[in-house]
């Protein structure tokens, strides 16, 4: 039995410290308080002295209370048993059902070893033509989605996690309002993917704590899901600002000195920590990551979603209720774009750019000027490409969305204008539609 | 060599203090011995008060706890030199990566480090000293073969005055560790050397004659560097820019085309993805210069963003070490750091937990002259030999915000000799390489007359003014003469500072040819247009920029390229 400590020296913040020995750094404690048990990690040793993380807070917390020391760092319990479950961020059941306590592995483990690393090959199709024809997500990638609050970024998730060729979903929600989760929760299931789905969720009235818990224990569980099962792991994280929220909190509490906007200093490697978990190992499965960030007053160069940027492969920015093709970008598309389909790399670009043309046609319709010809077609494009690619209710295969981008180009272009080469024009050109 | 021994008194992060009696040095390595498995994890010294000194940790400091061992070693923090360290793939720390997976496998693992040379294979020496000559560090005492490279065997720069040869091994193959000279100091002690010895990384490699002026340019085969902001042999410069704008496909492109010896790759603190397609590819491309493998005169070097922070500090100070030691030979190295922002970010998350007092932006108030000192290691130096060789560096740096106020970006522009700024406007129009023609400069002088290229940035610039008036003011609003040189300002960025990284030919664009293209480029902007009406103007430029790309991606004096040449010039 270990030995337990019934003297607290100080509570500050949700940190307690206390005198006590033979305490490894980054080790879980149990503490009793008459509110109940609470975990908490050590954050800090300096000679005797102890300093605490309480994920439950120290509300309540008297000096007098009980402390036990575990002896292991945060772990989680890995098996196929966590498929179809949803968890807090301290890994006990939010379900109702069992605890499990088999196979536990530690969170927040090492960084892949670069040299193992593959190149990235492997589209993932999800079925939504701005993904899958413009910026193709592809395996073992690392995207957020850049939003605005109000957006659709968690309806738009929960489509990928139905949609999205993946052995196992795991979800990670941070900081998510109550609502949210039960509507991923309803989503996945009534959408027949909970089976294959873990879910570890933090709402905004858990521990503080738990949120960054959370991160860690879907990371980890999904890269053993891909490194032991072979499995390919497609990791949804919602929302990484409240992830960095709660990361300058505690780290303001742990009297840390700000950098940039109150975030702590470390705010980029904690960032890249977690992304860099995205991995196509070589000989083994892979793990995909998407995570939104959401952008407070739609600031790119707020610290958070500026510091994702540097880290992740491209981004999704939604916007408007759809997402973006201007901002927006997949860089590692033309690693698999190039053998998909012949004309896939040539409908992308000749998209885009026409669409880029109508949206100066309609910054000269909207100051009065007269519209051409040309300006009324692309204002017609326009719409349609809106209505028939862009919208996110839009669900089509990639072929199918290929086709249908033809089927736009050809009702409204003559096949010189687009600017594709004669033989995907001769192909593809659907004449008389 | 494990001197003195310490007792962990406290951990915060990775900064670790400990509790010592007897001497201790400053920078010097230490291993805390994590009680719980016996595994001892690298760290640096980094202050020293009274019986306490603060350690950086290599590595994660979960597990440790107070009262757990440190062994302190008197080494500082070095790297191990000799023949064997092109091709390699380094972490930080100098350990490489593919040993260490064979041996841990898909996982670093805490406390594994390898040996970064080959120490069972044989190299072939051929002595070019004999018993009894003297010599002074930096003299060649013979060399052994490395690839397509003469290695040169050299006395460490570690030694003073001049050394007498008492003994020298014969031609013949020997190990790495195998003695293979003896030489006698001045106060008669005698010296056992091998072909490899270690090095502290944070202090300069001399052991050369002279420091030199850098006035030979370097040739990157990009046409806006070398014609526009050139770089120069033992020169410093610098590429600042926000995410998305291409730093790394630049810092890429340069270590693939860039006319050099010698390419060491310092991936710190950046995505893991990006060093995984150079570690692949390298070994598969054809260095056109030698017809090798381009892995054969590259290191890497990569210390990713989620390996450990303490230890991207040293992935930098590890490359130009390297970089100094193959310099030393002769050679012409480039190192590119990839970023040194991330570098800067580990100085100040140390700096925080030291509780210093911070400056601006929480960075540390000595980052300037960091990030001086170690660009100050680039450089041409006259070796002893009287041969020459220089230490190029390319350093990417990231913004906060991609706004280059910030104070990396203003320490690094003070002590470099070119600025490659990066702009968010070119990348999203998808102008490549997003160089901004306009704020970008350089202190070097290139191949091509100084006052072609003014002339030419006259251009850009007065079409850019005309660019935004006609932003205001519709094109009916700009005169004929003006709407031209802004068609001119235009084709000039298009065809000429714009280049297709993913065309086989348009990828590299060699020197002479850069020359000659400038010279036809600059007889269209000298040539006064006659049009009557705007849009033939414009209908005649865009058929000028159709020819000239064309012609961008015919074969260097092929047959083709003639032909296109004319149909360009005709349009005139």
């Amino acid at each position: 039995m270990r030995k337990v400590y019934t003297k607290i020296n100080s509570i500050a913040g949700n940190v307690v410290t206390l005198n006590a020995d033979n305490v490894s750094y980054e080790d879980l404690a149990i503490v009793e308080s008459g509110h109940g048990t609470s975990l908490a990690q050590v954050v800090k040793l300096n000679h005797d002295e102890v300093s605490l993380q309480v994920f439950q807070g120290t509300k309540g917390v008297s000096t007098g209370d009980k402390v036990r020391f575990l002896g292991h760092p945060m772990q989680v319990s890995f098996s196929e048993n966590l498929l179809g479950r949803v968890f807090t961020g301290s890994g006990k059941p939010r379900d109702n059902k069992s605890d499990l306590q088999d196979n536990m592995i530690e969170i927040g483990g090492p960084s892949v070893n670069p040299s193992k690393r593959k190149i990235p090959e492997n589209m993932i199709r999800t079925g939504i033509p701005m993904i899958d024809v413009f910026n193709t997500l592809v395996e073992s990638q690392k995207l957020p989605i850049f939003s605005i609050p109000g957006e659709p970024y968690n309806e738009l998730l929960a489509r990928i996690a139905l949609q999205a060729e993946a052995d196992v979903i795991v979800f990670g929600g941070m900081g998510l309002k109550h609502d949210d989760y039960l509507n991923f929760r309803n989503t996945f299931e009534e959408g027949g993917v909970l089976h294959r789905s873990i879910l570890f969720v933090h709402t905004a009235a858990d521990p503080l704590v738990e949120c960054l818990m959370v991160a860690d224990m879907a990371l980890a569980v999904a890269e053993n899901f891909a490194v032991e099962k072979n499995m390919r792991v497609l990791v949804l994280l919602t929302d990484m600002t409240a992830f960095s929220d709660a990361l300058k909190e505690i780290a303001i509490t742990m009297e840390q000195i700000p950098s940039n906007r109150g975030y702590p200093g470390d705010l980029y490697s904690q960032l890249a920590m977690r992304y860099e978990k995205a991995v196509d190992f070589e000989g083994s499965g892979s793990v995909t990551t998407l995570a939104v960030t959401t952008m407070p007053g739609d600031d790119v160069t707020h610290p958070v979603p500026d510091n994702t940027g540097y880290i992740t492969e491209g981004q999704f920015y939604l916007r408007n209720g759809w997402i973006e093709p201007f901002g927006s970008l997949s860089r590692l598309k033309q690693m698999v774009n190039g053998k998909t389909r012949d004309d896939h790399r040539d409908i992308m670009t000749a998209c885009i750019q026409l669409y880029a043309k109508c949206k100066e046609s309609r910054e000269k319709q909207s100051m009065g000027f007269m519209m051409s010809a040309w300006d009324e077609k692309l204002l017609r494009y326009g719409e349609r490409f809106e209505k028939e690619m862009m919208s996110l209710s839009v669900n089509l295969t990639l072929e199918e969305a290929l086709d249908g981008c033809w089927k736009i180009l050809s009702s409204i272009f003559e096949p010189q204008e687009v600017g594709i080469s004669s033989k995907l024009v001769e192909k593809y050109w659907r004449s008389g539609e | 060599m494990a001197d003195t021994k310490g007792k962990i008194v406290a951990i915060y992060g990775n900064l670790v203090t400990a509790e010592v009696t007897g001497s201790v040095r400053q920078n010097a390595v230490a291993y805390c011995c994590r009680s719980r498995d016996g595994v001892k994890l690298k760290a640096e010294i980094i202050r020293l008060r009274n019986q306490y000194i603060d350690m950086q940790v290599f590595e994660a400091t979960r597990g440790l706890q107070v009262g757990d061992e440190v062994e302190i070693t008197s080494g500082l923090l070095s790297v191990t030199l000799g023949p064997g360290l092109l091709g390699q793939t380094y972490d930080g720390l100098q350990n490489p990566l593919p040993q260490l997976a064979e041996e841990c496998g898909f996982f670093l693992k805490s406390g594994v480090y390898k040996d970064p040379l080959n120490k069972e294979v044989k190299w072939k020496f051929t002595p070019s000293k004999k018993v009894g000559d003297t010599v002074s560090a930096g003299d060649y005492l013979g060399s052994v073969p490395e690839g397509i490279f003469t290695h040169q065997i050299i006395v460490p720069p570690s030694f003073f005055g001049e050394l007498t040869i008492e003994k020298i091994a014969k031609e013949g193959e020997y190990t790495i560790e195998e003695k293979i000279v003896t030489l006698k100091d001045s106060s008669g002690a005698s010296h056992e050397l091998g072909m490899s010895y270690e090095w502290p990384v944070k202090l300069p490699m001399k052991g050369y004659k002279d420091r030199l002026l850098p006035t030979e340019p370097l040739t990157t085969k990009q046409r806006i560097i070398d014609s526009f902001f050139p770089i120069c042999k033992g020169g410093t410069y610098c590429i600042p820019g926000p995410f998305g704008a291409g730093k790394t496909v630049m810092q890429q492109i340069t270590s693939r085309h860039a006319e050099v010896d010698v390419v060491i790759v310092a991936a710190c603190g950046e995505r893991a993805g990006e060093v995984v397609e150079t570690l692949r590819e390298f070994p598969e491309l054809t260095d056109p210069k030698t017809g090798r493998p381009l892995m054969e005169r590259t290191i890497i070097i990569c210390n990713t963003s989620s390996m450990p922070v303490a230890a991207r500090e040293a992935s930098v100070y590890t490359g130009i070490t390297l970089a100094e030691y193959y310099r030393l030979m002769g050679l012409d190295v480039l190192l590119l750091a990839d970023s040194t922002s991330r570098w800067a970010q580990a100085l100040r998350e140390m700096s925080g937990r030291l509780e210093e007092i911070p400056g601006e932006e929480a960075f540390p108030a000595y980052l300037e002259s960091v990030i001086a000192s170690f660009y100050e290691r680039a450089g041409l130096v006259e070796l002893r030999s009287g041969e020459k060789g220089s230490v190029t560096v390319g350093g990417t740096v990231s913004p906060a915000g991609g706004n280059f106020e910030e104070p990396v970006t203003q320490a690094t522009l003070k002590v470099v000799g070119a600025f490659h700024g990066l702009s968010r406007a070119r990348a999203d129009a998808r102008r490549f390489p997003s160089m901004d023609p306009i704020e970008s400069w350089s202190k070097y002088q290139g191949s091509i007359s100084e006052d072609d290229v003014a002339f030419a940035k006259n251009i850009l610039r007065s079409g850019n003014e005309v660019g935004q008036m006609m932003t205001v003011v519709g094109e009916e609003g700009v005169s004929i003469d003006d709407f031209i040189l802004f068609l001119k300002s235009e084709l000039l960025d298009r065809v000429y500072l714009q280049q297709n990284a993913f065309d086989d030919i348009d990828a590299a664009c060699s020197l002479d040819r850069q020359k000659h293209t400038f010279s036809v480029l600059l007889e269209v902007l000298n040539h006064q247009f006659s049009y009557e009406s705007k849009d033939a103007a414009r209908t005649g430029f865009f058929q000028l920029q159709e020819a000239f790309l064309n012609w961008n991606l015919t074969e260097w004096e092929s047959q083709a390229f003639k032909d296109q040449e004319s149909k360009v010039k005709g349009l005139l």
